[in-house]
Formats: structure tokens, C-alpha cells, sequence
């Protein structure tokens, strides 16, 4: 559990980090809370000469809430996001969600986005993103680029993302709807056995705004349009929960792995959706 | 001290009963313990393991040149190497060998094909990828009963033919012994004739101790004045510098072997490891200290596993539910070398304690151990040698017969207890059990948790989930058990021919403290805590002026170690008997002292007082320094006495345990709502800590039974390597614990006590295994295997049709 020899650099800025990236190419990787890539290079399973810091980078850090326009700086940390009043008030999703990441230490170093750029299927943040539509900007020699979080994850640890490229901030639209975060997991500490983000809004019985997004079943995270497509214009009654839930299922395609066989994930990504979907609709 | 009152005099010692805080937390809790990894020696290399990721192969090469290459690297070690000093391969504590480093093939993935010594550890690990091998792979066995088809592969070609083993005659190529216990006719013939018959396979699956600090070592080879100095994660030093001596050449007294602070041991540290082996022979060839510390993946790949017990029963009863009989067969699933660490005549370890805690008048027993191709080991695991597996056996056996005769468990175990007037009780298979009061401790822990409303309310939540307003089943586990520790008498317990006595030398200073030395070793128990106390009580010194020192075999007299809770039973007996010569030697000095016959003083407390005349006495503060200061006739100076104590019999720690949980049939999930667990450990020395250790060993308890486990896969790979796989409960997991006690000593242990460390782990699994099985009893459950993780969970109310 020793990672092989490797240069450490710690750039001041966005510019100066992005120039390393470009000078070393793919033997340098950019690090934010290390919570993913060290374990990574201490398996011996990342090689890299150049390992480029972003803690120093001030830029990177802060949540800035205007209105409903919500502005995260990559390298703020869960715990920053637990911890932040003015986020919880417009995006509480996002503190429920934190909170149901590993542990209080690993919050204290894990960024948001190390969790959304990494494209590890197990992260919460994802499949969060996406619920909410978030956008990310990315940054590389030739200037800046927005690429939207639903259109941003390929398949495990592979996304739109360019390898000279940074990601550097996460800006959305928040809306006030209901909302929840359910996962279950098999200890603290563990990536999920199946999650999911869900925000519906109502107008009188009548649902107007629904989004969905399922975490670690699929080797990407999935943003069910199909089931929020249930869900917006139905009165929220059983039967059409019903429908969100199997098109969610359907959406979804689990692997077998420790925390269980196929069918069990499927079952349990239905049940949590539908857990989910009520507590949403309970704060709708 | 005078003026005090005899209360005041007793609880200044604090003794035995006293909740005496731990005297090693003020270090271990501000960072200044001193573990195998924290000894750096001057010049000192480190090493590390090349190892197989195939779980059988051939090793057709191994080419070092690259790894020689580069700087810092200082030799690569190999089977061929080793070879001439005959160290390729070396005696297992089962009477099989292991090989050191891989002999021409491999038989586990991550075992041991090259070490690598270098001048740190970064270097040494960078080394390792360097090293190139050529695998050729062979057929893989990962299932035991597979392992002993006709035409399965041989794993051990080394011993293939050699059909007499360790423990007499063996089978197949892939059989390891046939252990047979009891009356195998008597057992089948009431078997055949009984009214009811209960049969199941049940299987305790392999799983890990896993402790806070993985094994390790520093190897110090003086070439000068020929001494080696041996630190190491050892949880029976005085054995390994033995075994050092007779596998390596060197002369015992040549060999010092230190166990520093150890955290955790849980049996994993008891075995010997290659890791050991290498740091030797790595510092006799380079000259300098040579240090091996496994990291985690290592560790729980490679040394020692637990369990891992396919365990075929058949109970009878009575319609009634009286039992009559009572058959098992195992399979015991060893991996690729047999290195169970068990005393020598029992290879199976007390798995013959599986009649429990029943009086059952016939039973039989074999074991089959069996290779597979999967890491080596077998220890007791927070257990005594193999009694999880039995008293998980019968514990689901006796709530599987519950469900055949239609009975509440509880009422079918009250009704076969072995009762208090049938003490000291010859079981079927052979054991005689010390003492117990197995109906008091149950009726106690009954009233304790409400057993019948718990049960009523269980049948409301059942009437709910059936009318569909719930989804939720509630378990109730009870468990009953009886551990046998304190191995043990020499007569029947020994360990590569060493007897398992163990020992305690004492010495007063002049001044009225003490230092006191044992052979056993301390991962976390408490012993400098506890034995203190112990002396405090039997002489009469404050625990606070008693220093206690174990682990260095220069200085700490012989002993078999600390596992199978044998260091109460056996050293804690050894430390009053020392006590106690201590004592009979100062009745002397203080009756010289007070000019009057040795007769006509006895022992008060902190004193010795003229019989009918209390205001005469000698405190042991004054008699120490007279034994230091003063010409006594007939009497030596100094005032030290040594005790090697060999116990005329185990000790049979018994409790009852209940807890309550509801069961999620859509995730799987179990919550666990209240766990009471009440122990009879006979004296109790310290009940703080006795708690402490309840709560540990419930909380492993926890954690096999719920999750815990090394899985493969068919190609023989672990599945379950890191601890994000490997089951280890945090607090947020671990629910509140409810102790509780009844107190019944122990007749031939000279202070009653009987050990309780790994008690909670013994009662615990069955109570939470069984538990889940009574959620699931009114839709036919009779046994789903462990772990019960949330998806095996969810697999039986699956199969049992719940999910609609």
C-alpha cells in the first residue's frame, strides 16, 4: 500500500495548475481531497509522475448563493457544504445528500468536486448534479467550457471531460420543489447500494416539476427522465408512482458486486426511489 | 494506615472487585504506544513480499535481476535461497509445514514468492513490481467438499501419497485428518429410533480477526556475539523463541523475542508467518536489523483466517422436548497448508464442546480437514479453539429443533440444561464441565428483557405484516452457551509438545512495591490492570505500587501466551499461587518480627496481626524491608517467589444472551433494537473492564454474524480484501449494550475466576444469527447461512415468497 515515486506540485491558481496539466500531459493528475486517487496510487492501479494539488488554489473554494443561483467552487469540501446556511436554505438536497457521505473525517478533506469529476458510479454527487441540472465549468489552455452534469459522465471514471481540463465550478438553477436524498449502504463509510435524488414540485395536487437521479446501478449515474415524466402532471397518486418507480428501474442497469446480486439491486434501487418520492412530495 | 478502617485498608489496594481504571490508557490513549512498528534500529532494512495473485499455479521463474538493479535494493530472497538452510519451508503449529517462500508452485492467491529487502519501505515496495515471475496456472479448488472428488487436483504435491498424517490416516491427496469424538453407534442407533430428529447443514463461514494493527516484525542478528533479537506481533513469545531456536539453529538462550505493545490480537497473531521467518533470515545474510510490517490487504488475505466450518448435524428429542442424541460431521475448510493453531491432540480444537450447554446423554462427532486453495490459518478467532463453531452448531440446532417440536427455543433449552446439582458434569464428549448454574443465569436474563411481553409484541408486529400495514418482521435471538477455556492442563494441552501451563514471578522491593512478570502477553486485555489487582488482594500491596511486565523472553518467565481466554485461568492462577508464596514467606518474617510463633499471625487485608491481639501487626510495607534489612534466622533475605502453575482443568465460562431486531424484508436491512448479554465468568477481578471487554467481543460478534467475511471467487480470488468489503461495525453500527452478571466461581481455580474476553464472541454470533432466524420462523425459515448482510436478508424473504 505504497504508491510508486511521483513529482508533487501545488500551484497558486487555476492558470498555474491548468499549465502543469498541459506541460505533463497524461502522466500528471490533478489532486482535491485524495479520497478516491490515493487509495487509487496506493494499489498501484493510477501511474502517475505528477501529482498537482488544488488546496492552495483560493479561486477553487466558497458557495455563492444569488437568488436561486447557486455557485460552488470545485475544491469546497462536504463538510463546507454541510456547514454552509445560505446553501441548506435554497439546496437542502445538497446538505442531505453530504451528510449521507462517508464519515465526518472524510467530509473534512472530500470536495465536491473531486466527487463529480473523478466519474466513480459509487459517488453521491453525480447523480445529485444531474437531479438538479447542474452545470460544470471546466477549464483548460484555451479557456473555459460549460458542459451540463447529464451530459458530462461517459461510463466509470470516463467523462466529457478533456485530460488537459480542470473542473473548476458547479452552478445551478435551485427551485424551492420538494426534495430527497435516500441510500442505503451497508455501513458508514460505504458507497451506496443503491441512492437516489429526487425534487418534485406541486401546483395544488397537480405535480409541475419533477426530476429523478439513481447513484451506483449503473456504471454511470442515471437521470431518470422517463420516470419524472411520470410523475409531472399525475397527482402524485400511487399509480403514477408506481410508474415513475418501474421506469426508474428500467433506466438502471446494476452489477453484481459484494453488496449484492443483480435482482437485489434492482428491488432495492425501487424501494428507496419510492422512499425517496414521498419524503420529496411530504416537503413539496 | 493506622487509623483506617479495614474497608478504607481494602479499597486503598484496590483489588480484586475494584473497577480499577486501566493503567496502559494513559499511554496507548496519548499516542505513546510502543508497537512493532514504531521500533526503528540503527541501520535497519525493510522487507516486503512479492506475492502469487493466482490461488494455484506453478512458479516457473522468478528473475530478479531488475529489482536487484535499483538503488537501495539489497537482496531478493527466494524458496532457492532459502534452501540450503532448510527454511523454504517450515512447521506449522498443526504438525503439517507451510512453505516460507513459494517451493516451485503456489497453493493461495497472496502467498509469499520473494521478499524483498531494501533501505525503506518505499523502496522495497517499488522493488516488488520489479521482481518479474512466470505462472503457469493450475486447476483451482475453492470448495471443500469439490477438494475431495476423486478426481480433484492435488494441491499438496509434496505430500501426495503420503497417506499417514499429522492426525493419523488420511483420506485423499486433498485430506488433511479425520477427527472422531464420542459413540458413533450408541449416537446412530437413538438417532434411528427417536420420535423427532432435527437435520440441517450449517455453515460458519471463513471470516478474519482483523486486528487494529496488522502482524509484523523486526529481526536484529548480531553477528558478533551471535545473538538474535526478535521483536514482534506475538501473541505467545516464549513458544516463537522456541520454535526460532528448533527451526533455525540458533541456540535458545541466543534468542531474545520482545512483544511490545500489540493492538489486537483475536488470534490472528499467534501463528508463525514467513514475514517472521524472512525478517530472520534477511538479517542473519545482510547483518542488519531487517523489519516486516504487513499492511492491511495483506493481512487479511494471508494470515490466519477463522472459521470456516461446514458443520452437518442431527439433534433428537423426545415429542416432549427432551433431547436424546446428538451427531455432527464437519468439513473444515484449512486452505493450502494446515496451520491451525490448536493444541496438539486436537485438531479440531474444543469443537467437542458442541453438546453445549445440554445435558445430552449420547453424541458423536467427526471432523474432516480438508486443503483447498485458500489462505492457511484457522485460529480461534476472540474464541477458544474452535468453540464459536460448536456453540454457534448447537445453538442453531437447538432453535431448529425448537421449530420441529413447535416450542419456544427458550423453553426447549431450559428443559435440556445441564442443572446446577449435576456439577462437575461429564459431558458426552468427553469434557468435564467445572461448574455452572445454567437455569439462574437464563431465568435472570428472561425477567431482565421481558422476555413474554417481547414475545407478544413480536406476535402483533407478525399480525401487522400479515395484514399489510407493515413490512417489517421482529427477530428475537436468544442464545445460551458454554465456553471452556484455559488451556490447559498439561496432561491433555500441549502446543509442539510444550505443555500450556503458563506462569508469574514476583518480586518485592524493599520499599513495599513490586514488579511482577508473566509469560502470557497483553493485546489489549488489560493485564497490568487486572493481575495487579489480582496481587493486591493476595499480598497486600496497593495495584498502584505493582509494576507488571510480560512479552520479554530475557526477562518474563516461560509461558504459552494470551489466546483461548487462558490468561486469567492459567497465569491469573499462577500469579496467586506466587502470591501466595510471597505470603507464606512474610507470615514468617512478620511472626519474627512480633516474637511469636509463625502460627500465631494471620493475614488482615495489608498485614499480618497476632491472632486475638490486632493492635500487633506488621504491615507488608514493614515486613518488606525486613526482608531486606534484617539477619532472620533460618530465613533467606529478599522476598521474590515464582509460580508455574498447571491447572488441574479448564474453566467453563457460561451466559445467556438476548437481542431484539426488526427486519426490513425489502432492503434487507436489520435493525438492531436492544442486545442484553449476561455473563458468568465466576470471580469477577474487574468489572469495568469485564464490561469493556463484553462490549468488544459482542461488537465482533456483530460484525461476523451481520457482515463479516473473506469471500472467493471460483478463480480463487478474495473478494473481500479492504476493509470498504470487510465488515469492521463503527459506532454508528453498534448498538447499546445492556451487561449483566451472576457469579459462579470456579472450584479448582484458586481465585474462583473462570475468563471472559471471548465469551461475548462464543454467545454473541448465535444470538444475532438466531435472531434473524425468529423473524423469519413463521414463514418457515429453518437456517439461511451467514454473513446476514442485507442482501442474503433480502434472499430469504425473497425465497420464502415476501416480496409479493
Amino acid at each position: 500500500m505504497i504508491p510508486g515515486s511521483f513529482d508533487y506540485h501545488r500551484p497558486k491558481s487555476v492558470a498555474e495548475a491548468t499549465g502543469l496539466v498541459a506541460r505533463y500531459g497524461d502522466t500528471a493528475r490533478v489532486i482535491a481531497g485524495g479520497h478516491s486517487l490515493i487509495p487509487m496510487m496506493k494499489l498501484r492501479m493510477t501511474d502517475l509522475d505528477h501529482l498537482v494539488d488544488l488546496q492552495d488554489i483560493g479561486e477553487l473554494r466558497g458557495i455563492s448563493v444569488n437568488g436561486q443561483s447557486v455557485e460552488i467552487g470545485a475544491m469546497t469540501t462536504q463538510h463546507e457544504l454541510i456547514a454552509s446556511e445560505v446553501l441548506t436554505e435554497v439546496a437542502p438536497i445538497i446538505t442531505e445528500a453530504a451528510l449521507q457521505i462517508a464519515d465526518p473525517q472524510v467530509r473534512y478533506m472530500g470536495t465536491i468536486g473531486g466527487n463529480v469529476a473523478n466519474g466513480d458510479p459509487g459517488n453521491d454527487m453525480p447523480g445529485l448534479m444531474q437531479c438538479l441540472d447542474a452545470t460544470y465549468t471546466l477549464s483548460g489552455p484555451d479557456g473555459t467550457r460549460d458542459v451540463k452534469a447529464r451530459d458530462f459522465y461517459e461510463a466509470a471514471y470516463f467523462t466529457a471531460r478533456e485530460e488537459e481540463e480542470i473542473l473548476t465550478k458547479i452552478y445551478f438553477q435551485a427551485n424551492g420543489a420538494g426534495y430527497a436524498y435516500e441510500k442505503q449502504k451497508r455501513k458508514i463509510g460505504d458507497y451506496a447500494t443503491a441512492a437516489s435524488a429526487v425534487l418534485i414540485a406541486k401546483e395544488g395536487d397537480v405535480c409541475s416539476f419533477a426530476s429523478i437521479a439513481m447513484t451506483n446501478l449503473a456504471d454511470t449515474p442515471i437521470y431518470a427522465d422517463a420516470a419524472s415524466s411520470e410523475l409531472v402532471g399525475s397527482g402524485l397518486d400511487q399509480a403514477a408512482i408506481d410508474a415513475a418507480v418501474a421506469a426508474a428501474i428500467d433506466a438502471i442497469d446494476p452489477a453484481e458486486d459484494n453488496r449484492g446480486p443483480i435482482e437485489f439491486k434492482k428491488h432495492v434501487a425501487g424501494v428507496i426511489l419510492r422512499r425517496a418520492i414521498e419524503r420529496a412530495i411530504s416537503r413539496a | 494506615m493506622n487509623d483506617m478502617t479495614p474497608e478504607d485498608r481494602k479499597s486503598a489496594l484496590k483489588g480484586m472487585g475494584t473497577s480499577r481504571k486501566r493503567v496502559e490508557d494513559a499511554r496507548f490513549t496519548q499516542g505513546k504506544g510502543n508497537y512493532v512498528d514504531d521500533i526503528k534500529l540503527p541501520g535497519m532494512l525493510f522487507g516486503d513480499f512479492v506475492r502469487s495473485p493466482y490461488a494455484h499455479a506453478r512458479v516457473t521463474s522468478v528473475r530478479k535481476d531488475t529489482a536487484m538493479a535499483l538503488p537501495g535494493v539489497i537482496a531478493v530472497l527466494t524458496a532457492e535461497d532459502l534452501a540450503p538452510l532448510g527454511l523454504h519451508w517450515m512447521p506449522t503449529l498443526a504438525g503439517d509445514k507451510q512453505m516460507v517462500l513459494a517451493d516451485g508452485k503456489v497453493l493461495y492467491q497472496g502467498q509469499e514468492v520473494a521478499f524483498v529487502v531494501a533501505e525503506n519501505r518505499y523502496i522495497a515496495a517499488d522493488a516488488v513490481e520489479l521482481v518479474e515471475v512466470e505462472y503457469e496456472e493450475l486447476p483451482v479448488v475453492t470448495n471443500p467438499f469439490k477438494a475431495m472428488d476423486a478426481d480433484a487436483p492435488t494441491l499438496r504435491e509434496d505430500i501426495a501419497g503420503k497417506m499417514d498424517g499429522a492426525h493419523g490416516p488420511r483420506k485423499h491427496n486433498n485430506h488433511i485428518f479425520t477427527w472422531e469424538q464420542g459413540d458413533k453407534e450408541a449416537t446412530e442407533s437413538v438417532l434411528s429410533g427417536a420420535d423427532v430428529v432435527a437435520e440441517e447443514m450449517i455453515y460458519y463461514h471463513r471470516t478474519h480477526p482483523c486486528p487494529l494493527e496488522t502482524c509484523g516484525s523486526v529481526a536484529s542478528m548480531d553477528k558478533v556475539n551471535g545473538k538474535l533479537t526478535l521483536y514482534g506481533t506475538f501473541q505467545a513469545p516464549h513458544a516463537v523463541r522456541t520454535v526460532a531456536s528448533l527451526i533455525s539453529g540458533i541456540a535458545e538462550h541466543n534468542i531474545r523475542v520482545i512483544s511490545p505493545d500489540i493492538g489486537g490480537g483475536f488470534g490472528n497473531k499467534v501463528g508463525v508467518y514467513p514475514g517472521y521467518v524472512c525478517s530472520i533470515v534477511a538479517s542473519i545474510v545482510t547483518g542488519k536489523p531487517v523489519k516486516w510490517v504487513e499492511d492491511r490487504m495483506d493481512n487479511l488475505m494471508t494470515t490466519a483466517f477463522a472459521r470456516d466450518y461446514h458443520m452437518h448435524g442431527k439433534i433428537s428429542a423426545t415429542t416432549d422436548g427432551k433431547i436424546t442424541g446428538l451427531w455432527c460431521h464437519t468439513t473444515a475448510d484449512h486452505g493450502g497448508f494446515d496451520a491451525c493453531a490448536d493444541p496438539t491432540k486436537f485438531p479440531a480444537g474444543f469443537m467437542n464442546i458442541c453438546t453445549g450447554s445440554y445435558d445430552i446423554p449420547v453424541a458423536y462427532l467427526a471432523v474432516d480437514g480438508v486443503y483447498t486453495n485458500k489462505a492457511p490459518g484457522g485460529v480461534a478467532y476472540r474464541c477458544s479453539f474452535r468453540v464459536t463453531e460448536a456453540s454457534y452448531f448447537i445453538e442453531r440446532m437447538m432453535d431448529i429443533l425448537a421449530i420441529k417440536l413447535d416450542m419456544d427455543p427458550v423453553e426447549l433449552r431450559m428443559k435440556n440444561f445441564v442443572r446446577k446439582d449435576q456439577f462437575p458434569y461429564q459431558s458426552a464428549l468427553g469434557w468435564e464441565y467445572d461448574s455452572g448454574d445454567y437455569h439462574t443465569a437464563m431465568d435472570k436474563a428472561l425477567k431482565a428483557v421481558g422476555y413474554d411481553n417481547l414475545r407478544k409484541e413480536q406476535a402483533e408486529k407478525l399480525a401487522a405484516f400479515k395484514a399489510g400495514e407493515s413490512r417489517s418482521l421482529m427477530g428475537i435471538g436468544t442464545a445460551f452457551f458454554t465456553e471452556i477455556v484455559g488451556a490447559g492442563p498439561v496432561k491433555n494441552c500441549d502446543i509442539l509438545g510444550l505443555g500450556m501451563f503458563d506462569s508469574c514471578e514476583i518480586r518485592i522491593h524493599p520499599t513495599g512495591s513490586a514488579i511482577a512478570r508473566l509469560g502470557t502477553i497483553s493485546q489489549g486485555q488489560g493485564h497490568a490492570t487486572t493481575f495487579a489487582q489480582i496481587l493486591a488482594s493476595e499480598i497486600g500491596i496497593p495495584a498502584d505500587d505493582i509494576t507488571l511486565e510480560e512479552g520479554d523472553t530475557d526477562t518474563a518467565p516461560y509461558g504459552l501466551g494470551t489466546y483461548g481466554s487462558r490468561s486469567t485461568p492459567v497465569a491469573g492462577a499462577a500469579t496467586a499461587m506466587a502470591g501466595r508464596k510471597i505470603r507464606a514467606k512474610a507470615q514468617m518474617i512478620a511472626a519474627y518480627l512480633l516474637e511469636v510463633h509463625d502460627d500465631d499471625v494471620e493475614f488482615d487485608i495489608d498485614r499480618f496481626v497476632v491472632k486475638g491481639a490486632p493492635e500487633r501487626f506488621k504491615t507488608m510495607k514493614e515486613i518488606a524491608f525486613a526482608a531486606y534489612n534484617q539477619a532472620i534466622p533460618g530465613i533467606e533475605p529478599g522476598l521474590e517467589a515464582v509460580s508455574y502453575y498447571d491447572p488441574p482443568n479448564m474453566t467453563y465460562p457460561f451466559g445467556a444472551y438476548i437481542c431484539v431486531m426488526d427486519v426490513d424484508v425489502d432492503t434487507g436491512v436489520a435493525d438492531i433494537r436492544s442486545v442484553y448479554a449476561l455473563d458468568d465468568c465466576g470471580t469477577r477481578i474487574n468489572p469495568m473492564i469485564i464490561e469493556g471487554q463484553v462490549h468488544g467481543g459482542l461488537t465482533e460478534a456483530l460484525a461476523i454474524a451481520m457482515g463479516q467475511e473473506i469471500a472467493y471467487d471460483e478463480m480463487g480470488n478474495v473478494k473481500t480484501g479492504t476493509l470498504m468489503d470487510f465488515f469492521i461495525p463503527t459506532a454508528w453500527e453498534t448498538p447499546n449494550y445492556i451487561t449483566d452478571h451472576t457469579t459462579t466461581p470456579s472450584p479448582h481455580h484458586p481465585i474462583g475466576a473462570k475468563g471472559v474476553g471471548e465469551s461475548p464472541n462464543v454467545g454473541g454470533v448465535s444470538m444475532f444469527s438466531n435472531a434473524v432466524h425468529d423473524a423469519f420462523r413463521p414463514f418457515g425459515l429453518t437456517q439461511s447461512h451467514m454473513p446476514h448482510d442485507h442482501w442474503r436478508i433480502w434472499k430469504t424473504a425473497n425465497q420464502l415468497g415476501l416480496h409479493g
